[in-house]
């Protein structure tokens, strides 16, 4: 059955339609969940406030799960779902300078819509700071045109590289999940902080 | 009345509930498009857009702009796109709905608007860059890759989180 628009049971215009509204519901967690906040996202790298860990890792481990139980009962076909090329070079590289621009900005680019959504000006100014990193690299692009393109390993999956099926590899995502839920908790109890 | 309200805004979902709810939003968007969610392609689409508007040979002559356009002919007509849009709607309803919404910047006592603003604004150059360079953002590559039991995603994510961890010591003036 699913994905939907890749088995054609939806136009290409409804599929826009469907992700506009799963941005609603995308946009209505982050912002729930506190994600609009800098001072709340940057908690978890200090330790008062670690929101962003137990969001994100439970999403993970949800959507994970979810999928796999969807591919099983056949209403979704985990082979039509795209699956992010593993370049080794640019990933690490690419994830360093994001995790920079994460402590020093506070936000990454969701997270910065859902703050500049309820009117906070310094999630406008990440945003306007995205668009001169984006102009940046697609300007200068033949200057990193290697580092870009270099060690290309395919789409593989995790299960694939430790050579388990994908429902072993769940499990052990889920129980490094479940350890880092601890950790934050104790986090939380160890460096506590009142207002922010 | 005013610290009733006060607390209100400063109440928050469960974040293990807020997970299991952004799960469910991610199992949505793989469903209905086949692929998860994202946030710096939709920056990404704009841009190539507004290029193509204002200086269309610079477009073919450009790899990367030339790569986006031959994918996506019409960059604004983008799953990602509209899917931002609804991000700002969304946010904009929960906001509402707590009573957050104001205009302000949000900084520690210990450093001055402006001084976060300019510190906004640079990680926002850097995080736009290494999104292009890494393929996607938190959103796409770390969370949806993730989803996935994609390589790359656990690489992207591993390498974001324990980049902004290692560096938390030297900013941490800026948030404690």
């Amino acid at each position: 059955m699913g994905p939907l628009v890749v088995n054609e049971l939806i136009s290409e215009n409804t599929n826009l339609l469907l992700g506009f509204i799963i941005g609603i519901g995308f946009g209505f967690v982050l912002e729930s969940s506190g994600f609009s906040s800098s001072r709340k996202l940057a908690g978890v790298f200090y330790g008062y406030d670690t929101v962003v860990l137990k969001v994100f890792f439970t999403a993970a481990i949800t959507a994970m799960l979810g999928m796999l139980f969807l591919s099983l009962f056949g209403w979704l076909d985990l082979n039509l779902v795209y699956v992010n090329p593993t370049y080794l070079t640019s990933a690490i590289i690419g994830g360093i300078v994001m995790g920079a621009g994460f402590i020093i900005g506070g936000f990454c680019p969701g997270t910065s819509f859902a703050g500049a959504s309820i009117g906070k000006i310094d999630a406008m100014v990440f945003i306007g700071g995205l668009f001169i990193g984006v102009i940046i690299f697609s300007e200068g692009y033949p200057l990193w045109d290697d580092l870009y393109t270099s060690a290309f390993k395919g789409s593989p999956k995790i299960s694939e590289s430790l050579g388990l099926s994908d429902g072993m590899a769940a499990l052990l995502v889920i129980l490094a999940a479940i350890g880092m839920f601890y950790v934050a908790e104790w986090a939380e109890k160890k460096f506590p902080r009142e207002e922010y | 009345m005013e610290t009733v309200k006060k607390d209100r805004s400063r109440q928050y979902l469960n974040p293990y509930l807020g997970g299991v709810l952004l799960g469910l939003v991610l199992i949505a968007a793989n469903f209905v498009a086949g692929r998860g969610l994202g946030a710096s392609g939709a920056v990404k689409s704009v841009i190539v857009a507004a290029t193509e508007v204002v200086a269309p040979t610079h477009v073919k002559n450009n790899a990367y702009y030339a790569e986006a356009v031959k994918q996506h002919p019409n960059p604004l007509k983008n799953w990602l796109v509209f899917e931002m849009a609804g991000v700002l709607i969304g946010g904009f309803l929960s906001g509402s709905l707590w009573g957050r919404l104001k205009l302000k910047v949000e900084h520690s006592p210990k450093i001055t608007s402006r001084k976060r603003l300019i510190m906004a604004g640079t990680g926002g150059i850097l995080f736009g860059f290494g999104s292009q360079l890494g393929r996607g953002c938190t959103s796409g590559s770390a969370l949806s890759g993730m989803a996935i039991l994609s390589l790359g995603g656990f690489i992207t994510m591993a390498a974001i989180f324990g980049t902004a961890f290692a560096l938390a010591y030297f900013f941490r003036k800026n948030w404690i």
